[in-house]
């Protein structure tokens, strides 16, 4: 593994060009960093029309359909998308942490539509110690995907019916895929008494 | 629950109900046991041999990957995801380097891409092997493990001449591949599939009209569609069910849309039809590699990246087709050189989900089987 | 002193001749034999399965690995003796010890040749079947002793299978003592009175009433592998669910015993399989190809193939690598194909050649069986306990019914047709 934060810069190999450094390669004229484009279309307005302003951005980026809304509607939302236009499977469920933020946890549900082949991420910021709506009586394979979100960020999930840590021990204290919990930390008092070492950080 | 409450639980229900003839044993098939592929523990509660419920209890090889690329640059990172499915590292690899590379908006050269192709799909052959050398273990068969490692030793020699590395090879850089194919290697590779081919007939002829094969996974483990679209469950265990969806046809990537070859699906859903789904898929694979090698285009290997990688403000997702499922990276970036959430959709981990509704039902001997046709890697259902 | 001597000129064997001594020495040749078998068939077995496996098994422990069954029962041997805390203690040390007797007694009556056994009862079969149907006992103890759900588990599906599995093998046990009474008039339960049956009949029984008698042995054959619990039938033993089924708790020394005993109940059945259906002892074609000269081709053919070993022996000597790290094995096969050799040499003496011939040709049908029994391990994946019994049960069993029936029918033909066309 590489220390240091290098490039990957090849081997000069004959038929290519010489590598440049950076700052000669910025010469050139740099490519427009992308940017969230708005993304408008039937659907975009369907829902709009029945949400409203709980609808806070609907963007692409690189290509990539998302949906920001309002805590309050995503339940619906998700069941409206899954039900009436097509998108059946559920990809991905996952949260990140802004601590810094007003909602710290947003939540990212990403769907896809098996007919129309086409995802479209869906993210909602809630605030610490909210409770989310599940999604396990839609999808059944929401069910391990929100017990490790519990286990990772501490956010609770409405109605699911087994919530409890998945990836940790049952009794171990602390979400670790939250910002303030540092990479080195460990539950000393869960090792200390489980594994009857002390925690060697 | 924990252990303790678990136990507390049944003795309460046997001490409230002394009259009950409680004939169900709980079984704990632990993390360390010959046959849950990794440090997997699942507890049974059986009736005689059958299976009334099934509880998995994962996380004995959580390593905090997630956690630790929020404190590694964007290229440091990329050799842990290697030590996902470590199976098919380079397939773990390319998923990640065509996620970053979307999010930085870079081309890889077409050179590149075909030898990403091969590598991958030899990983996919490699991963393959094991699972059919392991599964057909676990039902008792002695002899195929070893005429499927000793196949697979062929592809990892591959690997280690291109890379170094049998395992977890770290083969690929962001924007392109870090060596050009080596003196030879379109030979070697064609060699081994020309090598592989009647190898696949050989495992045929030795499982697949086996009368004791056919009776142990015939119905055994049958999931319908709509269950594995419910639960998430991609990769072969659901083109065994019937749903003809491969993410490589789909939504191609790294040059796939120009290679011909077909996606195997099965019908009945149960344990049988997702083996001859692998099988089949192993044979499509070296049908990928062949039309890849002879088509193989000159060129630059690498694409102009930057040497330290500062991504654009956003987030992407973007999926692959692994051989065990649909992994995906979901990464968002805010600009500086270090990821700001990685998060990986492990198909493993998704797919063990359907383990007890596979199981429920089923004698005890069809969980291992069920086990092993699900094909999960821990480290990729922990990481 | 003089019925220690006398003894020598007759044509009985020692128990029926009531001579206590031979029946002791007899009794030490045939444990011996047998342990020696045992460990014969540990490095067969491995050899054999690796080079299926398209590896070549153990090769460091002596050459070729021949010394690997003494390092591993050395081991064994020095093993610390674990028992569980909850243990049945006396329980658990007898299941081993039940065993392995029930196995070992079952060779009171095998016949290795006309006087080489050690005694004959006349209802050698039955006491066969019935003692290593003990056996069951054995494993049944080891499973509950253990005190745990693994074990506990897993005796109680080696016996059921064990029982079920024995019904079948003894339907066809049956046929092949009725068949003994097709010359004669009156069948015989006794080993070598099945054996003079066939030498009478001019045909071993697995060709008499073809396909009867073939049906029947390659019944019995599927039988004796459950019977023994080999795969495919090695469901409690099956290391990937159980770990190792009523073996779980057993370690070192009680762990040999439960290997021997199934080693050694391997060579019981296959002896009752030979004995009943491959004319025991006989060589090939007694009646067809008899006479002096036949006798003395047929008598060569032992030492005769010791010399062939020897010279096998002699040919991998020669490939080895003449590195110093294989001085100490190359010189050990060198030794062994030498000692082979000389075994080889001696048996083509004449006074010897003789005697041994029934030994040697008993000997090759046994192994055959064993071989089969390694070949069939190596291939056949595990059948599952439910199909397992229903195998046992609903096809096995019939068939064996049927094919009673079949030889009482063909048996008695001539009085049937007598009775039809009157």
């Amino acid at each position: 593994m590489p220390e240091g934060p290098e490039g990957n810069l090849p081997e000069p190999a004959p038929e290519k060009a010489p590598t440049t450094p950076a700052p000669a390669a910025s010469a050139a004229a740099p490519a427009p960093k992308p940017v969230p484009l708005p993304w408008d279309c039937e659907m975009v307005q369907q829902l709009k029309a029945a949400y409203g302003d709980a609808i806070l951005q609907a963007a692409t980026f690189i290509g990539q359909n998302f949906l920001v809304v309002d805590r309050s509607i995503c339940r619906q939302l998700l069941a409206t998308l899954c039900q009436e236009h097509s998108y059946d499977r559920l990809t991905d469920l996952t949260a990140v942490h802004y601590p810094k933020d007003e909602l710290p946890i947003e939540m990212v549900w990403i769907l896809y539509s098996m007919s129309n082949n086409v995802r479209v991420r869906v993210k909602a910021r809630f605030a610490d110690g909210e409770e989310v709506p599940t999604l396990t009586d839609h999808w059944v394979g929401a069910n391990w995907m929100e017990r490790e979100v519990y286990d990772m960020f501490g956010v609770r999930f409405a109605g699911h019916p087994d919530l409890r840590r998945i990836l940790l021990p049952d009794e171990w204290t602390g979400f670790p895929l939250r910002k303030d919990y540092a990479l080195d930390k460990q539950d000393t008092d869960w090792v200390r008494k489980n594994l009857g070492i002390e925690s060697g950080q | 629950m924990s252990d303790n409450q678990f136990y507390e639980s049944f003795e309460e229900l046997q001490q409230s109900h002394p009259d009950l003839d409680s004939k169900e044993l709980v079984l704990n098939m632990g993390p360390q046991h010959p046959s849950t592929h990794g440090v997997l523990r699942i507890i049974l509660k059986l009736d005689g041999e059958k299976v009334n419920g099934l509880e998995c209890v994962i996380g004995y090889l959580h390593r905090g990957i997630e956690k630790i690329a929020e404190s590694r640059t964007w290229t440091q990172f990329a050799p842990f995801v290697d030590r996902l499915d470590y199976t098919a590292a380079v397939a773990n690899n390319l998923g990640y380097c065509l996620t970053v590379e979307k999010l930085l908006g870079v081309e890889v050269p077409k050179r590149a891409q075909y030898i990403r192709v091969i590598l991958t799909e030899l990983a996919r052959l490699a991963s393959h092997q094991v699972w059919l050398g392991t599964h057909v273990l676990d039902i008792g068969a002695v002899t195929p493990l070893f005429y499927a490692f000793r196949d697979r030793e062929t592809i990892l020699n591959v690997f280690e001449k291109y890379c170094g590395a049998r395992l977890t090879t770290h083969s690929f850089r962001i924007g392109g591949c870090r060596w050009d194919a080596y003196e030879g290697f379109s030979s070697e590779v064609l060699r081994i599939c020309d090598d592989l081919l009647p190898k696949i007939d050989e495992y045929k002829n030795l499982i697949t009209g086996n009368r004791i094969w056919l009776q142990r996974t015939k119905n055994v483990g049958c999931i319908s569609a709509e269950d594995c679209l419910s639960f998430g469950i991609t990769g072969p265990v659901l083109r065994g069910s019937g749903v003809a969806w491969d993410l490589r046809k789909a939504q191609p990537y790294s040059s796939y849309e120009d290679f011909e070859f077909d996606v195997p699906i099965g019908s009945a859903g149960d344990t049988f039809d997702r083996y001859v789904v692998r099988v089949e898929e192993m044979r499509q694979s070296i049908r990928i590699i062949r039309q890849a090698v002879e088509g193989l285009p000159e060129g630059p290997i690498i694409a102009r990246v930057p040497k330290v990688i500062k991504p654009p403000v956003g987030e992407v997702y973007l999926s692959t087709e692994a051989p065990k499922g649909e992994l995906g990276y979901f990464m968002v970036s805010d600009g500086t050189p270090q990821p700001y959430r990685l998060r990986v959709r492990p198909p493993s981990f998704i797919n063990l989900q359907a383990l007890e509704k596979m199981s429920k039902g089923g004698l005890v001997a069809d969980v291992v089987a069920i086990i092993g046709t699900l094909d999960i890697v821990l480290g990729e259902v922990d990481r | 002193m003089n019925s220690i001597l006398g003894y020598l000129h007759s044509n009985v064997t020692p128990g029926e001749a009531g001579n206590l001594f031979w029946v002791a020495v007899y009794v030490l040749l045939v444990f011996a034999g047998v342990s020696f078998g045992v460990m014969f068939m540990n490095w067969f077995e491995r050899k054999v399965m690796a080079h299926m496996q398209v590896r070549v098994g153990p090769m460091r422990v002596g050459p070729h690995g021949l010394l690997q069954p003494i390092a591993d029962a050395l081991k064994l041997i020095i093993k610390e003796d674990l028992m569980p805390a909850n243990a049945d203690k006396i329980v658990f040390w007898f299941a081993p010890v039940c065993v392995v007797m029930t196995a070992f007694c079952s060779f009171i009556v095998v016949p290795f040749g006309r006087t080489h056994a050690i005694t004959d009862m006349n209802i050698g079969v039955l006491f066969m079947l019935g003692v290593s149907s003990l056996g069951v006992l054995g494993v049944i103890m080891a499973g509950w002793a253990s005190n745990s759900h693994y074990p506990l588990m897993g005796s109680l599906r080696s016996g059921a299978q064990m029982v079920s599995y024995e019904v079948a093998m003894c339907m066809t046990v049956v046929s092949a003592v009725m068949m003994t009474s097709m010359a004669t008039g009156t069948g015989t339960m006794s080993m070598i009175g099945i054996v003079q049956a066939q030498l009478q009949q001019h045909t071993w029984f697995a060709f008499s009433f073809f396909p009867v008698g073939f049906t029947a042995l390659g019944v019995f054959a599927i039988a004796m592998v459950a019977e023994t619990n080999r795969a495919p039938f090695d469901l409690p033993e099956a290391e990937s669910e159980l770990v190792a089924g009523f073996l779980t708790e057993y370690s070192g020394f009680r762990w040999s015993l439960f290997f021997l005993a199934e080693y050694t109940g391997m060579m019981a059945v296959s002896s009752i399989a030979t004995t009943l259906w491959l004319g025991g002892w006989l060589r090939p074609f007694p009646n067809w190809l008899g006479g002096r000269n036949w006798d003395l081709a047929f008598s060569l053919v032992p030492g005769l193939t010791f010399l062939l070993l020897a010279s096998f022996c002699f040919f991998f000597y020669n490939r080895m690598p003449r590195i110093r790290a294989m001085r100490a094995n190359a010189i050990g096969l060198a030794a062994f194909g030498a000692v082979i050799a000389i075994v080889g040499i001696v048996l083509l003496l004449p006074g010897v050649r003789e005697r041994i011939q029934d030994i040697y040709w008993f000997t090759l049908k046994v192994g055959f069986f064993m071989y089969l029994y390694v070949w069939g391990r190596t291939t056949f994946p595990r059948y599952r306990f439910d199909q397992l019994m229903s195998i046992g049960w609903k096809v096995l069993f019939p068939i064996s019914l049927a094919v009673v029936i079949l030889t009482a029918l063909i048996g008695v033909r001539q009085e049937l047709f007598a009775l039809v066309w009157r």
